[in-house]
């Protein structure tokens, strides 16, 4: 099957690739990129593990194909950071509430929680819950996940989050 | 998991993309946010040779107040009939619902038009849709025509679109100021498909019904419209004899599958609990 020349910024920087169309979005991403912090989960659309943003978008990077990515502005966990090279809020968050355990949908769960304070910067707890629904975590029972956003929505907003990790 | 090879066409006018339908034949299916048909590709359960994709098309996005009908376009995104100020006032029953369908991320790429057109028994809008008199614009190298959603579910899958069409607006007559709405789904966890689901949308005169519509969704091969549960709550201030016998009006067409979500008897039994409790929250909601 004929390749097919795509551009598109991904953390800042312009790439390129010749893609086949069947390629997915997320296989770019690993393998043409070499970002391996956008990890392939479940393969099917369920755990979020592959959640990046796409034109301000949470996306579950398996289900959608690089081609169809052309021409736009994509963040992955390895852009989130500030650009002085310090923690974000919600990465800030994740490590002081002890946020993950094995890790492994920590990168989908990061991203997530970036868009959703992008859009909601005071959630209340049923909002981040609704809000990361379509991210698993076998490990941490979600408590500490949710500490980790509340932390980073107050950091954003400037006040105060006095609760302890569990 | 990896799909089959495809060729990959983006059209942005829905005349070129009717067109490239019909020189591609059998093997082209067109994309919309590709949430259903992705991972069917993933698992080879369908192998289309040809994706025409519809992202870039521009006209066949938005969401308009026509006065007296709400025009949405099929590749609006559930995420943006959440966002929209058109829906919350003249249909806020469809942002119950869009917020019940898969979660978050889905809801960013998943349209309006696919979960209607794909013909799963499913997915929650067929049903809604048919509760709310609504009907599709169809477009084929034919031309245009219009189709009622209680006319489009043939079957599972099977539904009246032809060959190389193209479902490209769905159009909505505005519910009367006032009525109630409710859509109850019973299901297992966050994302998933109904057990057993109804959408019901009312007006209420002097504390009685005065008219009702009923639709349930994942209870048969396609989505229902209870038609005889509805008329049996007419003229009644739904009393728990009337609400038990538009349950039973509404088991009585049920003929759900028995799969993981349950036997079929389970299933038509919280299918009439379904009706029930949303006959009973439009009731209040319903000035």
């Amino acid at each position: 099957m004929a390749k097919t020349h795509v551009t598109m910024k991904v953390n800042g920087n312009e790439v390129e690739g010749l893609v086949e169309p069947r390629l997915l979005l997320v296989h770019f991403i690993r393998d043409n990129l070499q970002l391996t912090g956008t990890h392939i989960g479940c393969e099917t659309t369920h755990c979020g593990a592959c959640t990046i943003d796409i034109d301000g978008m949470s996306v579950k990077s398996c289900t959608m194909f690089a081609v169809q990515a052309d021409g736009a502005d994509i963040l992955t966990i390895e852009g989130v950071a500030n650009a002085d090279g310090t923690l974000s809020a919600v990465q800030e968050g994740f490590r002081a509430m002890h946020g993950l355990q094995c890790g492994f949908c920590t990168p989908g769960m990061i991203v997530r929680a970036h868009r959703l304070l992008q859009e909601n910067p005071s959630p209340s707890e049923e909002d981040i819950r609704m809000g990361i629904s379509g991210n698993l975590c076998r490990c941490t029972g979600y408590q500490n996940i949710v500490k980790a956003i509340q932390y980073a929505a107050a950091k954003i907003n400037g006040t105060e989050f006095k609760e302890a990790a569990e | 998991m990896i799909p089959g090879p495809f060729g990959y066409h983006r059209p942005e006018t829905v005349a070129d993309a009717v067109k490239l339908l019909a020189s591609l034949g059998d093997e082209a299916r067109p994309l919309a946010g590709g949430h259903s048909l992705i991972p069917m590709m993933k698992l080879r359960l369908a192998t289309p040779g040809h994706l025409v994709d519809l992202h870039r098309i521009p006209n066949l996005k938005g969401i308009r107040n026509d006065g007296g009908k709400v025009t949405i376009g099929a590749m609006t995104t559930q995420h943006e009939l959440l966002a929209s100020d058109v829906v919350a006032k003249a249909l806020p029953i469809l942002m119950e619902a869009a917020l019940l369908i898969a979660d978050p991320q889905v809801r960013y790429r998943g349209t309006i038009g696919g979960n209607v057109a794909n013909g799963d028994p499913g997915n929650d809008m067929p049903a809604m849709m048919m509760t709310l008199g609504a009907s599709y614009v169809l477009e084929g190298s034919a031309g245009a025509r219009t189709v009622a959603a209680t006319d489009f579910y043939q079957g599972a899958y099977f539904t009246a679109l032809d060959p190389g069409e193209i479902l490209t607006e769905i159009s909505i007559p505005t519910p009367a100021t006032g009525h109630g709405y409710a859509y109850e789904k019973l299901k297992r966890k966050v994302g998933d498909y109904a057990t057993a689901a109804a959408a019901v949308v009312l007006t209420m005169t002097g504390g009685k019904v005065a008219t009702c519509s009923i639709g349930l969704t994942n209870l048969s091969e396609t989505p229902l419209l209870a038609t005889d549960a509805a008329k049996a709550v007419i003229g009644t201030s739904l009393d728990d004899g009337s609400l038990k016998a538009a349950a039973a009006a509404a088991e009585q067409i049920m003929s759900p599958a028995a799969d993981a979500r349950g036997p079929v008897e389970y299933r038509k039994h919280v299918g009439g609990i379904m009706v029930m409790r949303a006959l009973k929250r439009a009731a209040q909601r319903a000035v």
